[in-house]
């Protein structure tokens, strides 16, 4: 008995994977002990530093407010601008080295072992990746994007379809419409999913096959050795439990917006910090709910739900609009897309700086600062797949239900807003006044049964956020608990509270912009985390037997 | 009187069952049952284990190790759970009805507040399973 328990922690090389070889052991800095009657065990020093870190921003971001909205506000765009280049060119470097992978040898690697077998299925799997990585943004910027970079970013200098007086110049029609879905579709497609899967690949080698704990440290290995169990790996860990914690709180402080206009225009439900209180609160306790369900329970079937929800919705859009022009688009948008690629993401000697500068480096940043939270989930439930079928399927499939997303609402929403300039609702919250939070809800209203539509895109806006809210917190916990993911079920709850009541805190006290300006910013050190990421990538693949 | 004793085990800490260790071999020696250890783990990477094989594994010397200390058949059932944290109680119920246990050893904490929330193991399995559940106080 005595014997089993000695042998804890010491690698035992099994011939499929290539384990590293580490004296440490999972846990061994963690504290565990009983808060009363509820249990925990987290990591010491991540979990106090990441809570208290977090605490002492928000203190800040309320105590001074202008202070701290004029600081995070201007650090945003000065990075976009400065170093656009930089995102720009990462990015595709990643979608580079994803594609190198799916054809190199290495393809053949699987994560966690020769034997092991898929944990989820495609279905499954799909709605989990989704559900965390993008949804809620599907639902925001569906509309607004293409109709926007249609008639006002002018993406490579492609002119407008509308003249100064908003008067339709024919001849710009057909370009600007293909432009403005292409250039949506480069900012969903092959990009984002790169990046997330960069993350994800770098957790799940270095978890699965060497052994290491789960948890964003891990895939530092190779450059600090066992340098990464001490200050080296908290830093990176609390960067990511930051990012994420933030990411999470200010988006669902703009979700309770985007919901209560929603609820505004649909029910007349008034527009005050209350029902979005209230919101967040419902929001934050099925995820709650959601995660003392646990992995399968809650997460992966909340995720399921949306997703059929979200299918329903797009197929009533695609069936009941004009069905035809739509498949045009997607075809039309796609063939921009694949023409336009290189222009688009070229980083250098370009005009087009209020596209590039302020949607597709922001965009870029983004992605980037949610990957840890994206990647280390996609990691969480993607063992058992090939590196080939695993960026195959992280990169290509999720990229292609983008593009047809895309395509279909926006698709609709650039024939309103053609069809019928004067009276369409979509022009009047887009072109004419920048309304975001109501451009689905306007295209929506061009088409038949929009009082039954607008509420299922509600309904969906509030469980997206459930979806990334639960597994948010799923992430979180296991990075401050060192990488275990049995840890105390109240932890999670702890977590999960945690960030509804930043939101809540935020949301009353003003300062979810100042702060969502600052998770942006960390996306440009967390570039060069993921660049790093790549090397260790390839040096953790060259060891792995094929 | 019994034939077949599951006892779930944590390997991580083996040094606080050694008394419900020592009532299941009694009884399984008063029977003549077969003992299966059973363990849930993860396949992540967790202390006790680097993947889901290594723990069987180890689950396996662990019950050799008990059954020959003890003279007895014992075996490992190893579990692998998406979410080891919260799949524990249902994963032990169906373990319970697949290895046709009539006899469940299991150490448990002295009840608290919190059992009000998230009952203990062994409650939840005394409540979802047709066989005889020996609850052990550490």
């Amino acid at each position: 008995m005595a014997e089993a328990d000695e042998s804890q922690g010491i690698p035992a090389p099994e011939g499929d994977t290539q384990l590293i070889d580490t004296e440490y052991e999972i846990g061994q800095d963690n504290f565990e002990g009983s808060l009363g009657p509820i249990g925990f065990d987290v990591h010491n020093p991540v979990f106090m530093v990441s809570a208290l870190a977090v605490m002492a921003f928000v203190f800040y971001a309320l105590a001074l407010p202008t202070q701290a909205s004029e600081i995070f506000g201007a650090l945003r765009p000065w990075l976009t601008s400065t170093f656009d280049w930089f995102f720009l060119s990462s990015a595709d470097f990643f979608v580079l080295f994803c594609l190198f992978l799916i054809v190199s040898p290495w393809g053949k690697v699987r994560l966690g072992g020769k034997d092991a077998t898929a944990d989820y299925s495609y279905i499954g799997w799909f709605a989990m990746l989704f559900a965390a990585g993008m949804g809620i943004g599907l639902m925001f910027f569906g509309v607004l994007e293409p109709v926007y970079h249609m008639a006002i970013s002018s993406p490579l200098g492609t002119p407008s379809p509308f003249d100064a007086d908003g008067n339709l110049i024919p001849a710009n029609v057909d370009r600007a419409k293909a432009m403005g879905l292409a250039a949506t579709i480069y900012h969903w497609g092959l990009h984002p999913w790169a990046i997330y899967a960069v993350v994800a690949l770098a957790l799940g080698l270095f978890s699965y096959n060497k052994g290491l704990p789960l948890t964003i440290r891990s895939a530092f290995y190779p450059i600090f050795g066992e340098r990464i169990w001490g200050w080296t790996g908290h830093v990176i860990d609390i960067l990511a439990v930051f990012a994420t914690l933030f990411g999470l709180a200010t988006s669902l402080g703009f979700g309770a917006q985007q919901a209560n206009a929603g609820l505004n225009h649909v029910f007349g439900i008034p527009i005050d910090i209350t029902v979005q209180v209230i919101l967040i609160t419902i929001i934050t306790g099925i995820a709650l709910f959601s995660v003392l369900r646990g992995l399968d329970g809650g997460v992966k079937l909340l995720s399921e739900i949306n997703m059929g929800l979200a299918a329903l919705l797009l197929l009533f859009v695609l069936f009941v609009g004009p069905t035809l022009l739509i498949m045009a688009d997607f075809g039309q948008g796609l063939l921009t897309y694949a023409k336009e690629i290189i222009p688009l993401s070229n980083p250098f000697g370009r005009t087009d700086d209020s596209y590039r500068d302020g949607w597709t480096a922001f965009y870029w940043a983004w992605w980037i600062s949610w990957s840890p939270f994206v990647g280390m989930f996609i990691a969480r439930v993607s063992r058992g797949r090939t590196v080939r079928e695993f960026i195959t399927c992280v990169l290509i499939i999720p990229s292609l239900v983008c593009v047809l997303w895309m395509a279909v609402f926006g698709g609709v929403a650039i024939d309103q807003v053609l069809s019928d300039p004067a009276t369409s609702a979509v022009k009047a919250q887009v072109i004419d006044s920048y309304n975001p939070p109501l451009s689905l809800f306007a295209m929506l209203e061009g088409l038949p049964l929009s009082s039954i539509t607008s509420v299922i895109a509600i309904v969906l806006v509030i469980v997206f956020f459930v979806t990334s809210s639960d597994s948010g917190s799923l992430v979180i916990d296991t990075i401050t608990a060192g990488g275990k993911v049995d840890a105390p079920v109240p932890q999670r709850v702890f977590w999960a509270t945690f960030e509804g009541a930043v939101a809540i805190v935020l949301l009353v006290g003003g300062g979810l912009s100042a702060l969502q300006a600052m998770v942006i910013s960390t996306g440009l050190p967390f570039t060069l985390v993921l660049l790093v990421m790549c090397w260790a990538i390839i040096k953790g693949l060259r060891a792995e037997p094929r | 009187m019994f034939k077949e004793i599951m006892v779930p085990v944590d390997l991580r800490h083996v040094a606080n069952l050694t008394k419900t260790l020592t009532v299941a071999a009694d009884l399984a020696q008063k029977y003549g049952a077969r003992i299966t250890y059973v363990g849930v783990t993860g396949s992540e990477p967790s202390a006790v284990a680097h993947n889901p094989e290594e723990y069987s594994e180890k689950l396996a010397q662990f019950a050799a190790s008990e059954a020959a200390k003890n003279g007895l058949s014992a075996r490992g059932h190893t579990i692998v759970a998406h979410d080891p944290a919260v799949d524990l109680n249902h994963k032990l119920a169906d373990a319970v009805k697949e290895l046709h246990a009539d006899l469940v050893i299991m150490a448990t904490h002295l009840p608290n507040v919190a059992d009000f929330i998230w009952a203990s193991h062994g409650g939840h399995l005394a409540a979802h399973s047709k066989a005889s559940v020996f609850l052990v106080r550490g």
